[in-house]
């Protein structure tokens, strides 16, 4: 290269290179490229096909449930709704999001059952969602999926995953294989006793009267930047009335559906966001463990659902309630489960959107006339 | 001999290297993301700034490169390979300004509120449309490919020049100053 004193641009002055330096420069630059190809193939997983990632939790679900085109992989079954949020100003002192000022902004959301069977039969053990989507003035949003548990069974993305294969139906029995079962206990004693809490826990008669949990925690953040951990509750103004198993066995397959849109049809029906502040050492990471019952509850205001309407007609069938889109104010906590929420209802999302849409179990003409 | 500027613009060689670091992480940070769910909120978080980031440099880039003058071709390049140079520099601009537009107009389709840190988000720029969402879900994958492709193609044409036809290509785009004579100072890697 020294020798090239000459103008470099025209580069026929450069020393030939022999055959074997050719060889050897263009198998380096092939190593260069293909070095890169390789990396962004692991990036993308393709290298590490056991890995847990949001297609794989989609591919199970839609292998377990069956695959309902158009249909969310998991809550399948469901009825939209609209109303309102009123803020009290209470829980201005706990975080400065928008949301948190006294006033009103419209909602709309979704009642949901657990499972990926868009057309299964109502039961009553059958755990209850509350997907809600708050429109604030500023043009933020804050949403929220929620559900009718004191705990969430399973702490960590890979607890959540090994069930969906554990706990199955046998299709020969059409229950889960107990021997599966109870591996799936011992390899996570904290499922075991979330399980536990769960069936000790009253189911309400219906939607109406159920408490809808985030579960997760979540932080809190004030203007000074002040951070709180926190979790929140729906808790419902309608009374609580034990379900009564015997008769929803004999009842319809639409029974909570329909109970839902005949009491909405009566009255609005109203739930108080109650926010719970942890204390330092409270787990934030671990959904399966409840906080102790003295913690600090605010009530931040009220939520009213006066109008359901069926998945057919409502825009919240296009809506992914991810549970991290929060506004400027509310934060993720160290929770794994967040994250992969949010990433496995994104991969559900944009399969279910492009696919053609079937008509969903409850239907318009049920949702306007009030039985 | 010395026949003027060898070299682009400064302006120009620091857009270069900004958006070449830019985009490469853009690349790693989509296709990491939505293989992974421990990490995708953290790392969706930055992919959409980010992604503003580069349509906004993407303008101020291309009318840098209307507003200069660009050195000539290296008299070392075929006239195939200028075609192939031109041809994959237009489609390099191209998709810096369809990536983030399609993955801006793919949020809004898909309902979603385009938020970039705290409480600032931009306005939606497509009405929401589930059959809409899907097809750009799938364009914004398909363009990431493409640019890396692009990308590739853009390296090994950049190494070629270097190692094997050794005419110092990469000068062109250097960030400190390299005159066109005596450069025996300031060669490049080899």
């Amino acid at each position: 290269m020294n020798a090239n004193q000459q103008d470099q641009t025209s580069g026929t002055n450069v020393p030939k290179l022999s055959a074997t330096q050719l060889t050897v420069r263009s198998i380096a630059i092939g190593l260069v490229i293909a070095g890169i190809v390789c990396l962004f193939a692991y990036a993308g997983g393709w290298l590490t096909p056991i890995a847990l990632t949001p297609k794989r939790f989609v591919d199970t679900f839609e292998h377990v449930n069956g695959l309902s085109p158009g249909f969310r992989r998991n809550h399948a079954k469901g009825l939209c709704f609209s109303g309102s949020f009123e803020s009290n100003g209470r829980g201005a002192a706990l975080s400065r999001a928008v949301i948190f000022r006294t006033g009103r902004v419209p909602i709309v959301g979704r009642f949901s059952l657990s499972g990926g069977k868009p057309y299964a039969a109502d039961a009553a053990t059958t755990v209850r969602g509350m997907g809600l989507l708050f429109k604030l003035p500023d043009g933020e949003e804050w949403r929220m999926a929620i559900i009718n548990l004191p705990v969430f069974p399973f702490a960590t993305p890979a607890a959540f995953y090994d069930q969906l294969v554990a706990l199955a139906p046998d299709p020969a029995t059409g229950k889960p294989d107990p021997a599966r079962v109870q591996a799936f206990l011992a390899k996570y004693p904290e499922s075991a006793r979330a399980i536990q809490l769960i069936h000790g826990h009253a189911m309400s008669s219906g939607f109406e009267n159920s408490t809808f949990s985030s579960l997760n925690a979540f932080r809190f953040i004030k203007t000074s930047g002040s951070i709180a951990s926190v979790r929140w509750s729906m808790v419902p103004v309608q009374p609580f009335a034990p379900i009564d198993p015997a008769t929803s066995e004999q009842a319809d397959k639409k029974f909570l559906f329909d109970a839902l849109i005949a009491s909405v049809h009566r009255q609005p029906l109203q739930w108080h966001l109650i926010i719970t502040i942890a204390k330092p050492g409270d787990p934030t990471d671990d959904a399966t463990i409840p906080w102790p019952p003295d913690r600090q509850q605010i009530d931040v205001g009220t939520l009213t659902i006066d109008r359901v309407e069926s998945e057919d007609t409502s825009p919240a069938r296009d809506i992914n309630f991810d549970p991290l889109i929060l506004p400027d104010g509310v934060a993720a906590s160290d929770d794994p489960l967040l994250s992969a929420r949010s990433a496995v209802y994104s991969r559900s999302f944009t399969r279910r959107e492009g696919e053609h849409k079937t008509p969903s179990a409850v239907s318009p003409a049920e949702t306007e006339n009030a039985k | 001999m010395n026949q003027g500027r060898t070299q682009f613009a400064l302006l120009s060689r620091i857009l270069h290297w900004l958006m070449a670091a830019m985009l490469l992480a853009m690349l790693f940070i989509g296709i990491t993301m939505v293989a992974s769910v421990r990490d995708y909120h953290k790392l969706v978080s930055l992919h959409r700034p980010l992604g503003i980031a580069i349509l906004i440099l993407a303008i101020v880039r291309l009318i840098n490169r209307k507003l200069t003058t660009l050195p000539p071709f290296l008299p070392t390049m075929s006239e195939r390979g200028r075609r192939f140079t031109t041809i994959s520099e237009r489609l390099l601009y191209m998709l810096m300004f369809a990536l983030p537009l399609v993955g801006w107009g793919m949020l809004s389709a898909g309902h979603y509120p385009i938020v970039m840190f705290e409480s600032v988000h931009l306005p939606p720029i497509l009405p929401a449309s589930p059959m809409l969402y899907a097809v750009l879900r799938k364009t914004h994958t398909v363009l990431a490919f493409l640019l890396f492709g692009t990308f590739l193609a853009h390296l090994g044409m950049m190494l070629f020049h270097t190692f094997i036809v050794r005419d110092r290509i990469i000068n062109r785009m250097a960030l400190w100053p390299v005159r066109s004579r005596n450069s025996t100072d300031t060669q490049a890697q080899s």
